[in-house]
């Protein structure tokens, strides 16, 4: 399966990104590729995990880069729509801990 | 000990194009054997970390190695083997020196890199490194334990259709 990831710049600062598919190491280069532009200066970056069917370390580690270089730029970073299993494994990892995630809202993950 | 019931192997190129490749399958031998979809779900991770390790390894050496992976089928478990055709690297140490974040990780001291081995060793029930013939082979277990029911399930499901 495939990695589609939509970009929608709603203001100077913000920018809204929708992830569907499966991030691993074949995929996770590409999502490397399209957000990293946009850790600048003092923008806000929220990622839609929603349907993202499968993450391992490898989209793991791109989320984590991503975070710094924001965090260096002073800008945000929020991860938003994760399923159970997803939260599961940032927090297995202890990443939930330190970043910006949070569930669906269906289930008032909020 | 129990013997094993049926053994699968697959050869891959050591490529991440083929990891997808190898999910499928694993999960098509998981579901037939009963695990519920967490599990597999974990087993998915698991396999593709251990794969995604010996890819990378192989692909420092400036060739495009092999890589193994087999499936060891028993009544009440799931060995899987995935093994590098390249240098062996130290596993063990690399292991030690990784774990979860803490709270008090700086974001300067996040890594990108080595929690695959932290995720395989906490979603699988024995994780185990063996040298062999060039390389490393990863070799994990899950236990089909307390799903039992399911399994037996799904066995008289298949009957009946």
């Amino acid at each position: 399966m495939n990695l589609k990831i939509d970009i929608h710049q709603q203001s100077d600062k913000e920018i809204w990104v929708t992830v569907a598919g499966e991030i691993d190491a074949y995929t996770a280069p590409k999502l490397r590729e399209e957000l990293f532009p946009f850790a600048e200066e003092g923008n806000t970056i929220i990622v839609q995990l929603k349907n993202v069917s499968y993450l391992d370390s490898t989209g793991l580690g791109v989320f984590v880069s991503l975070f710094k270089q924001v965090n260096k730029n002073e800008g945000e970073l929020k991860l938003t729509d994760l399923s159970d299993r997803l939260k599961r494994l940032f927090e297995i990892t202890g990443l939930s801990n330190i970043m910006n995630i949070s569930g669906t809202p269906e289930d008032g993950g909020r | 000990m129990k013997q094993v019931m049926d053994y699968i192997e697959m050869k891959i190129p050591a490529k991440p194009d083929y990891l997808s490749v190898i999910r499928l399958t694993l999960s098509g031998i998981a579901s037939r054997m009963g695990y519920t979809f967490e599990v597999i779900e974990d087993l998915k991770i698991a396999v593709s970390e251990a794969c995604t390790n010996a890819i990378q390894h192989a692909y420092s050496e400036d060739e495009v190695g092999e890589v193994i992976i087999g499936f060891g089928i028993y009544e009440d478990k799931l060995e899987l083997m995935v093994a590098d055709s390249g240098k062996s690297f130290d596993f063990i140490q690399t292991k030690n020196e990784l774990g979860p974040y803490t709270e008090s990780s700086t974001v300067d001291q996040l890594t990108e890199g080595g929690l695959g081995l932290y995720l395989i060793e906490s979603l699988m029930d024995e994780v185990r490194v063996l040298d062999h013939t060039g390389g490393v082979m990863v070799f994990m277990v899950k236990h089909l334990s307390g799903e039992r029911e399911n399994h037996d399930k799904a066995i008289s499901n298949r009957e009946t259709n």
